[in-house]
């Protein structure tokens, strides 16, 4: 059994590798590259996998799971600019592969023992483009 | 090839368990304990594996994946309160994971032959669903 939990958070970013020089920058970001930066209206998708628990009837508990994400994933994003209010993005280009992996990597860390697995997460940065990583 | 049919259905639920206290199971279920039940619009996706029949071209006629998923899940929850009319959630908690394993053990013999019943997507709400394909 696996069950997935759909969580939204907005952020804004810029697209800028600090290696690459100004044109390179903006050939390979294009209107990512803007130096005022740009938002998303991001979806987070969260996957868990393992048995249901016979006596509650769940493979989890949602509302710890909520608490989990909000708390490690969620509110340290949501509303900020990524790469000035996230210490993990102040070298790190913020494309949606590195916010995903970023995510995937917090919520690994604080995973609980008594959780089910977590399967993966994806990232919609909209309803065009997603990225996925299976834990 | 896997072919993959979508249906709707809209019934109200209880999700609290007699083995647990009214405390334990506000804890566990959260407002979903509410003891006089709150509803959801499930919408669930059916998704069948099979080769496409040299013949017809089909892994399975559409009409009659219809006419099963009807029959099997829709004609027993839609507009239902499952607690009360829809067997075994009188007994079994009507969690999105156990109608999910539900509507698999309806649904399962139903696709013996050609196409088999790969998995089931349940979803509670847009923003939470299950999914199921045989396992313990």
């Amino acid at each position: 059994m696996r069950l997935t939990r759909s969580y939204r958070f907005s952020a804004s970013h810029r697209l800028h590798a600090p290696a690459l020089g100004e044109e390179e920058n903006r050939a390979i970001y294009g209107k990512c590259n803007n130096a005022w930066g740009h938002g998303h209206n991001y979806v987070l998708q969260v996957s868990v996998a393992g048995r249901v628990n016979e006596a509650t009837g769940q493979l989890v508990n949602v509302g710890a799971l909520d608490a989990l994400v909000r708390e490690t994933a969620i509110d340290p994003l949501d509303h900020r600019d990524l790469n000035r209010d996230v210490e993990a993005f102040a070298r790190l280009v913020p494309t949606s592969e590195n916010v995903a992996i970023e995510i995937e990597r917090r919520l690994r860390q604080s995973w609980p023992a008594t959780f089910p697995a977590l399967a993966g997460v994806r990232l919609l940065e909209t309803k065009r483009n997603s990225f996925e990583i299976l834990s | 090839m896997l072919i993959t049919r979508r249906v709707e259905f809209s019934a109200s639920h209880v999700c609290a368990s007699p083995q647990f206290t009214d405390l334990q199971n506000h804890e566990i279920y959260g407002a979903a304990a509410n003891p006089h039940g709150h509803g959801h619009n499930y919408v669930l996706e059916v998704t069948l594996e099979g080769e496409p029949d040299p013949v017809t071209g089909m892994v399975y006629d559409l009409k009659k994946l219809k006419d099963v998923l009807n029959e099997q899940v829709v004609g027993r929850m839609d507009h239902r309160f499952l607690n009360v009319e829809t067997p075994p959630f009188d007994r079994v908690v009507p969690t999105a994971e156990n109608v999910a394993r539900q509507i698999w053990q309806w649904l399962a013999p139903e696709f013996r032959d050609t196409a088999k019943l790969r998995n089931v997507r349940l979803f509670e709400t847009e923003d939470l669903w299950v999914d199921y394909a045989g396992e313990d």
